[in-house]
């Protein structure tokens, strides 16, 4: 369950041997070795065998099973499943928003920035969401109090986390809306949620996501409510806006289109695991786990040559009550041999260090590969 | 362009009879407000629709939430009155026949609905929800009615042995095929298909595509297709119309739409749709409309879509389409759009330059069909296709092996779920989801 990677220690950073009087010069080279220092431990977010499970009167449900993965600084990183596969409930993870009881955290490390995420007091916690994490939920109209006004609901955190005044606040509130892309931003911040469409609603939502200046934004299925007009709006501003501020993005999607063109990274879910993990180039144009080719072949595409029948997976996802030590996919698997009904597999290297896949079948020594 | 792998028990028969003709159709809600529920405005749904649907075809009917496009799909059987103009049915004016003879009528029409959970009562097992529609048009009745009942859900690809099981115990895709198996008890000709997979997941959504395909090739069906997906519309329809604000703004094939679209609307949907590769993500030309869709209540003056055109700014604003709302008008053939500069839509590149069609899709990789190939070769023996080409003859034989492939024992299915069924033979290609886990979402206490 190893996904090699360097553990983040400050230690690492190299020192600026450099005498020269140049101040500025120096200031310089310093950032940029804190840049490199930064490309090359990469990680922002180091999430390690984590495992978050729910109890349920019919057991102990698995819901996220060993997950391992990171998000570098900058960087987006897609989760991509279809629904119960433990992608949503990964992200909660991440901001210790789990419903506790039923869910629980059994396992596992959370890294973000250098903190130990799962070592917080709920005092420090809720000093890191909001501001150091942003979020951008499916729904706007529930993610929203329909009671309070939206340049209160923007300002909130900011008061809370940046200790602005009223007035630098109010200031920033419509700066934000700006940026946005919301028009005549001074004049609505006294309108509530309602008196906004859909689609404005989620721009206020990633308003509220980057009003602190966050480091990570976890944009759970931040577009599917929307039109698809709509959604390319949203999905432009995202990415448009995390670019703009250097801000890492952990994008939860069903849709491998939106995926194909957000992210830099995708990893694939299934049955509460990591099944294959890759750069978005080598993971849609050499998928190496049969759900996987599964995924991409039963979505009808825009480009596609008409009346070709889909190829489907059939069946279903398994309940993840006890599951055996097997591949979670076998049952629905149609390359599946006995050794994949008796034994889970790794997630091991495919070509390069990046791409990862669990399925006997690609292995090297596998029946396809 | 139809099928080329599809192994189809019975060729398709579009003949250019018109099934459902709908003529200048207007539906038109009023708003109503205040003690005395004075009305205050009106919202024009649908504000004057034509088009004609044939025997044996698909038409598609895409546009964005609020554009009309279900309000159409109910209005053309009749759940919905409109406020003008007329919808015939094989010739007949739906709005002429007296409530028993729409009664009749209704036999040759049905609708699929979207939410699979909503659209079933909790309260009826499998089989009496099935049969309610034989008994009320007194089709059959005793053991005739529940051989009927048996053989509608080996169609729609779910075991006769759980026609006494209630909606909950079913997955969504399981329970749309449920409706679809209800649809199917009168034995109609005309469908609504009202977005039937837009609540599922994707890999549930092309089992229920390919059952909707299967059917229509088997029994001769033709369908209205309602849906928000173009991909989805694409893959299905012979003939696609594209709303906007209560109208239709270009309806013809899909090859011709989808290639050269004569509506800057349509450019824009276009160019909206992810594609599931990145190559072709970071090449194409996106419009991203600014603003949202306009209010019903009070539509832009001349062409609805001016206010968010991208087309209408690159020539400058030009008069005619604040002023003129556009007819449809045809580009070639019997490609038709609503614009006033329809020939400089056709001309750009916008939203569909990274589209080349391809025959291979980049799922499976040939490695692998070609596993399954040699599996196959050795347990099935061929599959009678003679090897045309090696790429369309693995595919075939792939689809046919999804198709049949034994839903293995699910020894990870039922792990855990010791009064699971799973593994149970038959058509039914889930594993049947009879445990109370997970909780079905929508059941409402009984």
């Amino acid at each position: 369950m190893t996904m090699q990677q360097e553990p983040v220690s400050t230690e690492d950073v190299p020192t600026v041997i450099d005498l020269s009087p140049d101040e500025a010069r120096r200031e310089h080279q310093e950032q940029m070795a804190r840049q490199e220092a930064e490309r090359k431990d990469g990680a922002l977010l180091q999430v390690r065998g984590l495992s978050t499970h729910f109890n349920t009167p019919d057991g102990v449900v698995q819901a996220v099973d060993d997950v391992s993965f990171e998000v570098g600084f900058g960087e987006t990183l897609g989760l991509v499943g279809e629904s119960g596969c433990g992608k949503s409930v990964t992200a909660l993870s991440i901001a210790r928003l789990v419903p506790d009881p039923p869910g629980r955290i059994v396992a596992g490390e959370i890294m973000f920035d250098g903190i130990d995420v799962l070592k917080l007091d709920s005092d420090e916690m809720r000093k890191l969401r909001g501001k150091e994490i942003g979020f951008i939920f499916q729904d706007p109209l529930t993610s929203l109090n329909p009671t309070l006004t939206i340049g209160y609901q923007i300002a909130e955190s900011i008061r809370e986390h940046m200790g602005l005044s009223q007035k630098a606040a109010s200031d920033r509130v419509v700066d934000l809306l700006g940026k946005v892309g919301i028009p005549r931003a001074r004049d609505r911040l006294d309108d509530y949620p309602f008196q906004f469409s859909g689609g404005m609603r989620q721009r206020v939502m990633i308003a509220i996501a980057l009003s602190c200046d966050p480091k990570l934004i976890l944009a759970d299925e931040p577009t599917t409510a929307l039109d698809v007009t709509i959604q390319a709006q949203i999905l432009e501003l995202i990415q448009t806006l995390s670019e703009e501020f250097h801000t890492a993005v952990l994008l939860i999607t069903h849709d491998l289109g939106i995926a194909a063109g957000m992210c830099d990274r995708v990893n694939v879910m299934y049955a509460g695991e990591i099944v294959e993990t890759g750069t978005v180039d080598e993971l849609f144009a050499n998928p190496q786990m049969p759900y996987a080719w599964g995924l991409l072949d039963s979505l009808p595409r825009i480009d596609d040559v008409r009346g070709e029948r889909l190829r489907t997976i059939e069946g279903l996802p398994p309940l993840l009550i006890n599951p055996a030590d097997a591949c979670r996919f076998s049952p629905r698997c149609a390359y599946a041999r006995d050794i994949c009904r008796e034994q889970g597999a790794q997630l091991t290297s495919r070509g390069s260090e990046a791409h990862l896949a669990r399925c006997w079948a690609t292995e090297p020594e596998g029946w396809i590969s | 362009m139809t099928t080329t792998v599809e192994t189809t028990p019975t060729p398709r028969v579009t003949d250019q009879k018109v099934l459902v003709q709908v003529d200048d159709l207007k539906i038109h809600f009023p708003i109503r407000s205040g003690i005395f529920k004075t009305v205050k405005g009106t919202v024009k749904a649908v504000d004057g629709v034509s088009f004609d649907v044939r025997r044996g075809e698909t038409l598609g009917l895409v546009g964005e939430s609020g554009c009309g496009k279900s309000t159409i799909g109910r209005a053309m059987i009749r759940l919905r009155e409109p406020t003008a103009g007329t919808v015939a049915f094989d010739g007949v004016d739906l709005g002429s026949l007296s409530s028993d003879a729409l009664r009749k009528m209704r036999r040759r029409m049905q609708i699929i609905f979207q939410d699979p959970y909503g659209s079933l009562d909790p309260r009826m097992t499998v089989g009496s929800t099935v049969s309610e529609p034989i008994e009320t048009h007194g089709l059959a009745a005793g053991q005739a009615k529940r051989d009927r009942v048996a053989e509608l859900l080996t169609l729609v690809g779910l075991d006769p042995a759980y026609v006494n099981r209630y909606p909950h115990e079913f997955s969504g895709g399981q329970r749309q095929r449920i409706g679809v198996a209800r649809a199917l008890a009168v034995e109609p000709e005309f469908i609504v298909c009202d977005e039937p997979i837009s609540a599922l997941d994707v890999s549930i959504q092309a089992q229920v595509l390919n059952l909707l395909t299967d059917l229509r090739s088997r029994l001769g069906l033709t369908y209205l297709f309602v849906a928000h997906d173009l991909s989805v519309v694409k893959h299905i329809s012979d003939r696609v119309a594209v709303m906007y604000l209560g109208k239709v703004v270009e309806i013809g094939p899909p090859d011709q739409l989808y290639a050269a679209p004569g509506h800057p609307y349509t450019r824009a949907l276009l160019s909206a749709v992810p594609v599931p590769d990145p190559t072709a993500e970071r090449k194409r030309k996106r419009v991203i409309l600014q603003g949202d869709v306009p209010s019903p209540v009070n539509p832009p003056p001349g062409c609805r879509f001016h206010t968010r055109c991208w087309l209408y700014e690159r020539l400058g604003q030009p008069e005619e389409c604040r002023t003129v709302d556009p007819p449809l008008v045809a580009i070639s053939g019997e490609h038709q759009a609503a614009c006033h500069f329809a020939e400089e839509s056709v001309k750009s590149d916008v939203g569909v330059a990274h589209m080349e069609e391809r025959s291979i899709r980049h799922g499976t990789p040939t490695k692998a069909l070609e596993s399954l190939a040699g599996d196959a070769a050795r347990g099935n023996g061929n599959q009678g296709d003679p090897l045309q080409t090696p790429g369309g003859a693995m595919e075939a034989l792939a689809a046919s092996l999804g198709a049949h492939l034994p839903s293995p024992g699910a020894p990870v299915a039922d792990l855990g779920a010791p009064g699971s069924s799973a593994g149970v033979p038959g058509p039914d290609p889930e594993a049947p989801n009879v445990d109370p886990q997970p909780p079905a979402p929508g059941t409402r206490p009984s």
